[in-house]
């Protein structure tokens, strides 16, 4: 069994670090938005975990792609942990986002281009580990889990696309529905500040997280190589 | 399905080998799709399961939606309705056809075959699309004539036409890796829906822009995402479709 190695506890510090800064950064540096008030601090890590689950995704799929050419299960784990990562924060950016556009559009959802794709991308995550779930053959699971991947993550462009088009034909389906038209602001450079620390920050959380999933992955498989020799 | 026939597909001719390769390619995926029909001819499960089902939803829908006379006859609800019908109906050819292969083992004896494995996804997919056509030029005008409606629109037809072929693309490759997992039964809407999506919205608004009679400027996007994603998942799967069927 290999020791935590010294980077990793490092960068776990200061993630930590990080993580105390930008939220003080969020509620104490960071002026309040005139029309919105304190909601709009919702904002800072709402993106940030948008950002990070974006990552997650494709992260997925490069993963998927390299596993594919390489049949290097160490690929395989590292999808994996990028899919169970993406998962936690994009339902964050969505539960957040919720809790903005509850008093901001005044509805706890719209079909907007960007929400009807946080959608399908959980949704394509979940499919992605019960198609996991359901094969024993690890080689196998780990072949289809790349496939599917790569299969999500071309698909969810297009559902941007498509539901951006939606709106463009259907301009006043929610009058309220547009970020330009309502909720929008111009960020101070404070608020710029905040921002891009809270974007730095989950940046670090995600390095840390997949490195920590990965070694966690890492060990499973040995666990479960371990275990098939004494079987034998 | 027999043996003497199975052997004839094969590539002899050693002459031209880029031309053999796309005649003996062509050979084998029509050899794949022949086999698929003539089976469905004898034993008609696919097909009849399919449309008995796509009946019963538009019953389900009838009552569901409640549907009056002025309703029934508005497009969104229309290309609404027949869109989730095919879904669903599509799903079921989907799955069962896949599984066929998979339970009596004759996927292994299609994989053992010397030809190019690209040409048996797109040979299962080709079977399947004939299928799911098949049932929607069955299901249309039965719909056409419960809800007087006229759906013989030729943007319709076409529409249904791209749709089907984007559907059944991933819906094929997909099919393949559910089948071979625990839960296949489940598995498949839940892999095949949240990735098939772009392609439902599309060919749901461009049908509405049809039986609308809207502006082609309206439609023409819609067609056009239809098409991207057609050629970008049949190349997709055409790719990777290796990798589903190694053992």
């Amino acid at each position: 069994m290999d020791s935590k190695p010294r980077l990793l506890t490092i960068i776990d510090i200061v993630t930590v670090v990080l993580l105390l800064i930008a939220t003080y950064m969020v509620f104490f540096y960071a002026p309040q938005e005139a029309v919105m008030g304190d909601v709009q601090r919702v904002f800072y890590f709402h993106v940030a975990a948008g950002w990070v689950g974006m990552l997650g995704f494709i992260g997925a799929a490069v993963a998927g792609i390299i596993y594919l050419i390489k049949k290097d299960r160490k690929w395989d784990i590292v999808g994996l942990a990028a899919v169970e990562i993406g998962i936690v924060f994009i339902f964050i950016n969505i539960v957040t986002g919720s809790i903005w556009a509850r008093p901001i559009w005044n509805t706890w959802w719209t079909w907007d281009p960007r929400l009807t794709t946080a959608t399908v991308m959980l949704l394509i995550y979940f499919a992605y580990l019960m198609l996991r779930q359901g094969i024993e053959d690890p080689d196998r699971r780990a072949r289809f889990a790349a496939v599917y991947a790569i299969v999500g993550s071309l698909s969810v462009p297009l559902t941007y696309f498509s539901a951006r088009i939606f709106r463009t034909i259907h301009p006043i389906v929610i009058g309220s529905g547009d970020p330009n038209a309502t909720g929008s602001f111009d960020m101070t450079p404070m608020m710029l500040q905040t921002f891009m620390f809270g974007l730095l920050t989950f940046t670090f959380i995600f390095i840390d997280l997949f490195w920590h999933r990965i070694r966690l992955g890492r060990k499973a498989d040995q666990i479960e190589q371990l275990r098939l020799k004494t079987m034998e | 399905m027999t043996i003497e026939s199975e052997s004839s597909y094969l590539p002899e001719e050693q002459g031209t080998p880029a031309a053999s390769k796309v005649a003996g390619f062509l050979r084998a995926m029509g050899a794949v799709v022949w086999k698929d029909l003539s089976a469905e001819l004898r034993s008609r499960e696919l097909l009849s399961a399919m449309l008995i089902f796509a009946l019963l939803v538009i019953l389900i829908f009838n009552f569901a939606l409640d549907l009056d006379p002025a309703t029934r006859r508005e497009p969104t609800i229309t290309a609404g309705v027949l869109w989730v019908i095919f879904v669903f109906a599509g799903t079921l050819g989907l799955n069962r056809s896949m599984a066929i292969e998979k339970d009596r083992g004759c996927l292994d004896g299609l994989l053992l075959a010397p030809v190019d494995r690209s040409a048996i996804y797109f040979g299962k997919a080709l079977g399947n699309l004939v299928f799911m056509l098949m049932v929607e030029f069955i299901v249309l005008p039965i719909y056409s004539l419960l809800y007087n409606v006229n759906l013989f629109n030729p943007g319709l037809l076409l529409v249904i036409l791209l749709g089907s072929i984007g559907y059944v693309a991933v819906g094929t490759l997909l099919a393949t890796m559910a089948v071979q997992a625990r839960t296949r039964d489940i598995l498949l809407p839940i892999l095949l829906f949240p990735v098939v999506l772009p392609v439902i919205l599309a060919a749901v608004k461009a049908s509405t822009g049809f039986l609308d009679g809207s502006e082609m400027d309206v439609i023409r996007p819609w067609i056009n995402l239809l098409i991207a994603y057609d050629i970008i998942f049949s190349a997709v799967a055409f790719m990777v479709f290796d990798y589903v069927v190694e053992e």
